[in-house]
């Protein structure tokens, strides 16, 4: 295996503790009841998220999920700014119009989250099309799941990014849930990348809470991608540590396996990465944690501070719809 | 002596169209079903392939959910994709991505995002192309907040509203008529485009108000022509786009006659038709001297069967009736 710089597993640890930090205090403002709607942790799955943006660069595109705010943390957005947008405020990424299911942030070439499961593999396909028209060297990795490998447009998209060449990467994040369903019940052939196989789509199984191993795994097809051998399917494995959303206590998840993901945390192994082989002295790792929290702190001050949009300002975006 | 203006038909109009914003713009690509080497099913893109090559002008796989979603990815990204579903029937499949994605993507965002995303298809009634191929169904996208709707009824407007649908930062939902595709009509070669939200008068008239679009308005010129026949004045309206919708131009002409009649090719209920008549009500009520009169398609799915299938929709003797009825004459 590579060998690894301490600033980048700094700032691969950063993120993931970043995106702990936010869905845990996150769920504590939604239990106080500052934070409504829908919102679906990405608790248990970080390293997805991390180690794939850390592998692409800056002005590539990425779609997200419903259970989107670690790819969004990941792909450089600022807290600040979606802290506003759980709690509806007009400083949140979408004005407080979209809320956690729909955070977008084109400036950082991420598409926005979605609501509708499977949906984002068509624009991912899209996006991608349009990079490979303009001929602009970017890769589109879709975040996708499970839940979403049964649903037609997945396979309908892999089709098109395959015969079309695209500079696409799917990600299956396997947590093996489709919102209370197990991956056993919905699918007799559960190793799903060999989904893309069929599809003529090299396709490959990773540990997905092994944040090093996915990030190996985006850089090396992304830059696949870029000398168009494009498309490239990635299943990671991983686990969510609580139900589908904040108010499902996931009764159905059984004990010995959550134990079993909780024991391979990616927060811990990012930690130990960059412990040992960032050589970082424990005493750094916990100050980095500090300063995260803080920021926490001051994102959720921010949010509570700002104005919300109003009535007149909402009607002005919406007046020729 | 004036040199005659050219007489194109309709689906020529729109080959111009697509043939002139290509040149003019780079991002602008189609895709659809059988759309680059075959030229369509109707014939609207034929040729194209041959100037703006394979990359341009895709053929896509059935696969219409995600060609429909990857043209709405393309257009977030700076692409100006024009989509085409062969039977707007058919574009019952891609509802999600026109619904939730393209329509509420510029919301979602927060008012930010551009999508300039054409979605084109076309419906109604064939001849005895059965209840999968020919329906109405232009309300479905009407009820969405975050899409224009248009449908031209005459090669020149179906020239002018592409070309401004194509260049449109929104998305557009674009239905032709199949029985519209051969008409001819005259085209200018150079250059226009038609403003979303304007109405056209195709005949003007002071004794009763027909409003309609689509197919419809020329089978509503005909009833009128044969109202003329009868001293019977009518105004017929095309409104060219349904959303925006040129309510001005409307209740100016029905201030002028006091008398409406709607005319729409789809099932009367849950109708555009209601609506339009719940907006003159609302806004133009002291001036109406009958009740506002809707002429639609039965509520059933279109029967295969072609003297029922004529039945089914409004036939230029209906028009005429209702003309009459909102006249008070037999």
């Amino acid at each position: 295996m590579s060998s690894y710089s301490k600033k980048f597993l700094t700032d691969l640890y950063k993120t993931l503790y970043t995106i702990r930090v936010f869905e845990s205090r996150s769920i504590q403002l939604y239990r106080q009841g500052l934070i409504r709607g829908y919102f679906h942790p990405y608790l248990g799955e970080e390293a997805i998220a991390t180690g794939a943006c850390a592998a692409i660069r800056p002005d590539d595109y990425i779609a997200s999920t419903h259970r989107g705010h670690g790819h969004c943390i990941a792909k450089g957005a600022d807290v600040k700014n979606m802290v506003a947008e759980l709690f509806g405020k007009k400083t949140g990424y979408c004005k407080g119009l979209g809320g956690s299911m729909h955070i977008a942030d084109l400036s950082k070439g991420n598409l926005g989250a979605n609501a509708i499961v499977g949906a984002n593999l068509p624009l991912g396909v899209g996006a991608a099309l349009g990079s490979s028209l303009k001929g602009d060297d970017k890769v589109t990795i879709v975040f996708t799941s499970d839940g979403a490998s049964n649903n037609g447009v997945f396979c309908e998209s892999l089709n098109l990014a395959a015969i079309w060449n695209l500079p696409l990467i799917v990600i299956i994040e396997n947590n093996q849930y489709a919102v209370s369903t197990s991956i056993n019940e919905s699918a007799r052939e559960t190793n799903l990348y060999k989904r893309g196989e069929a599809y003529g789509i090299t396709s490959q199984q990773i540990d997905g809470n092994d944040v090093l191993a996915v990030y190996e795994t985006v850089r090396e097809t992304a830059g696949m991608c870029r000398k168009g051998k494009g498309p490239i399917l990635i299943e990671a494995i991983t686990y969510r540590h609580g139900g589908h959303h904040v108010n499902d206590p996931g009764a159905y998840m059984p004990k010995e396996k959550l134990d079993y993901y909780m024991s391979i945390d990616p927060i811990k192994r990012g930690r130990t990465y960059l412990l040992d082989k960032g050589k970082a002295s424990e005493n750094e790792v916990t100050k980095l944690e500090e300063q995260i929290e803080d920021e926490m702190d001051q994102a959720i001050d921010f949010a509570k501070s700002s104005a919300a949009l109003s009535f007149d300002e909402f009607v002005t975006i919406v007046e020729d719809y | 002596m004036a040199k005659a203006q050219r007489q194109i038909m309709y689906r020529e109009a729109l080959n111009e169209a697509f043939r002139e914003e290509m040149r003019r713009d780079s991002t602008v690509i189609l895709m659809g079903e059988g759309i680059a080497q075959r030229g369509g099913s109707y014939k609207v893109t034929v040729d194209l392939l041959k100037e703006f090559g394979p990359r341009r002008v895709i053929d896509t796989p059935i696969a219409e959910a995600s060609f429909t979603g990857a043209g709405v990815g393309a257009a977030i990204v700076g692409m100006r994709p024009v989509v085409e579903i062969l039977f707007v029937d058919f574009a019952m499949l891609i509802l999600d991505q026109i619904i939730n994605q393209a329509a509420k993507y510029r919301f979602m965002s927060g008012g930010e995002a551009k999508v300039p995303f054409v979605l084109r298809s076309q419906g109604g009634v064939g001849n005895g192309l059965a209840a999968q191929h020919s329906e109405s169904l232009e309300a479905v996208f009407y009820h969405i907040p975050g899409l224009k709707l248009v449908m031209p009824a005459t090669p020149y407007d179906a020239k002018g509203l592409l070309k401004q649908a194509i260049r449109c930062d929104k998305p557009v939902v674009f239905l032709e008529h199949k029985l519209l595709y051969m008409n001819k009509g005259p085209v200018p070669e150079n250059d226009y485009t038609i403003k979303f939200g304007q109405a056209d008068i195709k005949r003007s008239g002071k004794d009763v108000t027909v409003i309609a679009w689509s197919n419809m308005v020329l089978r509503s010129l005909e009833a009128a022509k044969a109202c003329a026949d009868e001293n019977i004045d009518v105004e017929v309206i095309d409104l060219r786009t349904l959303v925006p919708m040129d309510t001005k131009s409307i209740l100016d002409s029905v201030r002028k006659t006091e008398r409406v009649v709607i005319v729409q090719e789809a099932v009367r209920r849950g109708g555009i038709a209601s609506d339009i008549a719940s907006i003159i009500q609302s806004e133009a009520f002291d001036y109406l001297d009958a009740p506002i009169e809707i002429v639609a398609g039965l509520n059933t799915p279109i029967p295969f069967n072609l003297d029922l299938e004529r039945q089914a929709i409004p036939q230029k003797e209906d028009i005429i009736k209702a003309v009459k009825k909102v006249m008070y004459v037999d």
